[in-house]
């Protein structure tokens, strides 16, 4: 007897743990739905088309910091790295002058080279310093922040050469068989991502990580390139938000990337990661990074609350997307 | 006699589980009552509801022979009904006084009086018997003195009846010799004891007596006279044990595998050395605290440490565990649940997590070739689940230890270090464990056990090497182990000198 009911007790967990994979993709659709409703311009696919790809920056960096926090870590400097990156390689575009495909490629260089070596500057001392992740990226963040407030003297940094405007203005606007190009980096990305944590070796040694450090170490697990590795995939992942980004507006300035951090780390809860490490979801993250253009492009399309206060709506719904976790997490 | 407490067909479920059926037991002033059983006998549930701190489903409660029921665990202490936890719940930041009077403070003129509660304690510490200041941090303790104030705060109560769960769990065998002491006392005074553990030994020396559960049922109660530890074992377990060790395999050759020479590891040990040889089981004893899990994790890489390492005659030095795997060397670890086992995560990722290199093709994971080998291992090594997707925090422990070794041997290590292989495991696991780490010998690779249970190290290693503060106190060769032997080694002192040094001194 007792066999059974543990047994029905085991299946109820089971589907629990479903549930929690499941509910960025519910809540999707239920938005879905709830947006059709309010507007019926919601649903054409010129506007989820645009919403999708407004979210690609988001989802970029979110499936970084899906590594990053799967491995038990937290970066909150990535908005300010974003408008770093963004701002050295447009200046890096206009002392180049040359307007043709290699300075471009050179710019895009120096923009992944750059936003990896932030990252990894984030590791290294979150790893040898051993200091808490929090300190060290709140500390970066400002860091970052400044320096490109300093390179733009407190203005804006704009790409001045029309010729590369053009030349890498598709990478944002353009598409291939109707899909834009910043959807196709963030699929390819959140596809990459997904390969790399789910089926690597890498990717196991960043859950077991996240899950237990000692047990990692005493298990063999080299923490240190492990923990380090997470930081850099996340600088990479800006960089490449950064390529995605730099052509909507040809221009970075003290505000770029703002609270794109609070954005991130939004979307990576929603999609059910684990804030405390162990579990990591990629394709919650991508779902989440879109789940949060689309409350933002439900609000300016219903006028319910001014679009001003879209911050603080998702301000709120990371708080409530823990409490669903945390409710989740009690219920198994 | 009469009975101070008397529980009377008292059942218990847990929803539709039935964890206690129809358990009675009478406590009677001045006598220690053991109750023994393996884990998930039910013992720690029976103790909870003796204390107030759950309600049975059926049954009743009597108190001097009048029918109770205790709305909570307060309630029960107001009766004169104390439990003393197995953990240690103390607040670490806080004075000795300032626990033992947590949440009563004696106040005056609204103030608290830490005269007054200093006094009181050092009253009741001096009665148990140890001089433990006051005033100091209780996180500056030994683990020994903070059960004391553990102890201390439960009978600052008035009591009748003092329950103590697993109570020697953490102590080495002087503390719980003084503990014992205090038990005595505490009897002499014409208090009931309950008395729940499953070390059978210190059953024999404390109770007057026994009570044996199995699967939440009553087996028996009978007076302590005549009952052996063996019989015990045997009425808890449902079937004969005194075949719990196996023969030890002849195995052990003179081929050195691994030298230690000179090993220190800063602030645990000292100046160790020592040969293991192919095919043989070396035992490490000593107390708790002397230096052995430090050690061990020195020479893997685990912690900084200096000294010289030979492995098949060349010097070798390991910077972390991942050097060690692949030299051969595996260690597992004593705290299964914090360093052993990913608890959150499923069987299948914690069997292969450290010889993750033997399931990639190309640059990744083979889930199909994981999943072979987690049958394997479930075969094996007889780890009983009801299903394959359970987290590892869900095994009971002696199949969690089962899954650490599965593991550990998918490296296929020449060295195997195994740090308090039983502890937690239940009586019938440990026997299959005893057998898995002979049949290791047996294969010819070297086995380290380190142990604080004597019995484990006499009934399975060739030889013993003791430890005492941080440094080799000697070592005993196959023919001449004893308890005798290792308790002089570890203490200094002989066994029957040591209870007598022990009260004088804790």
């Amino acid at each position: 007897m007792t066999e059974t009911v543990l047994r029905t007790g085991a299946e109820k967990r089971r589907f629990n743990v479903d549930m929690r994979a499941l509910s960025p993709f519910i809540a999707l659709i239920v938005l879905v739905i709830a947006g059709a409703l309010i507007n019926p311009d919601f649903l054409t696919a010129s506007n989820l088309l645009n919403v999708v790809t407004r979210s690609a920056f988001i989802a970029i960096i979110a499936v970084g910091a899906t590594f990053v926090i799967a491995g038990g870590g937290l970066d909150l400097s990535v908005g300010s790295m974003a408008a770093l990156t963004a701002g050295v390689m447009i200046l890096t575009l206009n002392n180049m002058g040359t307007g043709d495909m290699g300075t471009l490629a050179l710019g895009m260089l120096v923009a992944i080279g750059l936003s990896a070596a932030c990252g990894l500057a984030n590791g290294l001392i979150v790893t040898f310093g051993r200091i808490e992740p929090f300190i060290v990226t709140l500390g970066t963040m400002g860091i970052f922040r400044s320096l490109v407030i300093w390179l733009a003297a407190g203005g804006t940094i704009t790409m001045r050469n029309f010729e590369l405007r053009e030349l890498y203005r598709p990478v944002y606007f353009g598409s291939v068989f109707g899909v834009p190009y910043p959807i196709i980096a963030f699929m390819v990305v959140a596809a990459v991502g997904a390969l790399i944590l789910y089926r690597t070796s890498f990717g196991r040694h960043v859950v077991a990580l996240g899950s237990n450090e000692d047990v990692a170490r005493y298990s063999g697990v080299p923490i240190w390139r492990v923990r380090t590795l997470t930081y850099i995939i996340q600088g990479v992942c800006v960089g490449i938000a950064v390529l995605v980004y730099v052509p909507r507006l040809g221009s970075a300035t003290p505000t770029t990337g703002l609270l794109w951090e609070l954005q991130a780390i939004t979307a990576v809860v929603i999609g059910g990661t684990a804030l405390k490490g162990g579990i990591g979801r990629i394709w919650g993250t991508v779902v989440g990074a879109v789940i949060l253009e689309l409350v933002a492009n439900i609000m300016v399309l219903s006028n319910f609350v001014s679009e001003f206060l879209v911050g603080a709506v998702q301000g709120a719904i990371i708080i409530i997307a823990m409490l669903v976790q945390r409710s989740v997490h009690r219920g198994r | 006699m009469d009975s101070v407490l008397r529980a009377e067909n008292i059942s218990k479920s847990f929803g539709p589980i039935e964890v206690l059926s129809g358990i009675s037991l009478d406590l009677r002033p001045g006598e220690v009552h053991a109750v023994i059983g393996e884990n998930g006998a039910g013992k720690s549930t029976l103790m909870r509801i003796l204390s107030g701190h759950i309600p049975p489903t059926k049954g009743s409660l009597h108190l001097n022979g009048q029918p109770i029921t205790f709305s909570g665990p307060v309630d029960a202490e107001s009766h004169g009904i104390v439990l003393v936890h197995q953990e240690i719940l103390l607040a670490s930041d806080l004075t000795v006084a300032q626990n033992l009077f947590l949440g009563r403070e004696i106040r005056r003129f609204g103030f608290v009086d830490d005269k007054a509660m200093r006094e009181k304690t050092r009253a009741i510490l001096t009665e148990l018997g140890t001089h433990i200041d006051p005033d100091r941090q209780v996180s500056r303790l030994s683990i020994a003195d903070r059960q004391l104030v553990q102890i201390a705060r439960a009978l600052l109560v008035p009591h009748k009846v003092v329950a103590f769960d697993e109570p020697t769990a953490v102590l080495t065998p002087i503390e719980a010799e003084s503990l014992f002491e205090i038990i005595r006392k505490l009897r002499s005074q014409g208090v009931a004891v309950l008395y729940i553990s499953h070390r059978l030994n210190e059953v024999k020396a404390v109770a007057d007596r026994v009570t044996v559960l199995r699967d939440g049922r009553h087996i028996t109660t009978q007076g302590i006279e005549g009952l052996e530890p063996l019989e015990m074992a045997r009425l808890m377990v449902g079937r004969d044990m005194s075949k719990l060790y196996p023969e030890k395999p002849a195995t052990a050759s003179d081929q050195t595998l691994l030298t230690v020479r000179d090993m220190a590891v800063p602030g645990f040990v000292e100046n160790v050395s020592f040969a293991l040889r192919r095919g043989e089981i070396l035992g490490f004893g000593g107390l708790i605290g002397a230096g052995r899990t430090e050690l061990f994790e020195g020479i893997v890489g685990l912690r900084p440490s200096h000294g010289t390492i030979a492995l098949d005659g060349k010097d070798v030095h390991f910077r972390d565990a991942r050097e060690a795997m692949a030299a051969g060397i595996v260690y597992l670890s004593e705290d299964r649940k914090g360093k052993g086992l990913l608890l959150q995560q499923n069987l299948r990722i914690n069997l292969s997590l450290a010889a993750l290199d033997k399931f990639t093709k190309g640059s990744f994971i083979d889930g199909g070739a994981e999943e072979i080998a987690l049958d394997r291992a479930i075969k094996d090594f007889d780890i009983r689940t009801r299903r394959r997707d359970l987290l590892a925090g869900q095994l009971s422990g002696g199949n969690q230890q089962k899954l650490l070794l599965a593991k550990m041997m998918l490296l296929e290590p020449r060295i195997v270090i195994i740090d308090e292989p039983t502890r937690g495991v239940d009586i019938g696991t440990k026997e299959q464990i005893y057998r898995f780490i002979a049949s290791l010998a047996a294969e010819g690779r070297a086995v380290v056990v380190i142990s604080s249970e004597m019995q484990e190290l006499i009934g399975l290693c060739h030889r013993v090497v003791v430890m005492r503060n941080g440094r080799v106190a000697g070592e005993v060769a196959q023919a001449d182990l004893s308890e005798d032997s290792i308790v002089y080694l570890a203490t200094g002192v002989h066994e029957e000198r040591a209870a007598e040094i022990a009260a004088g001194h804790a």
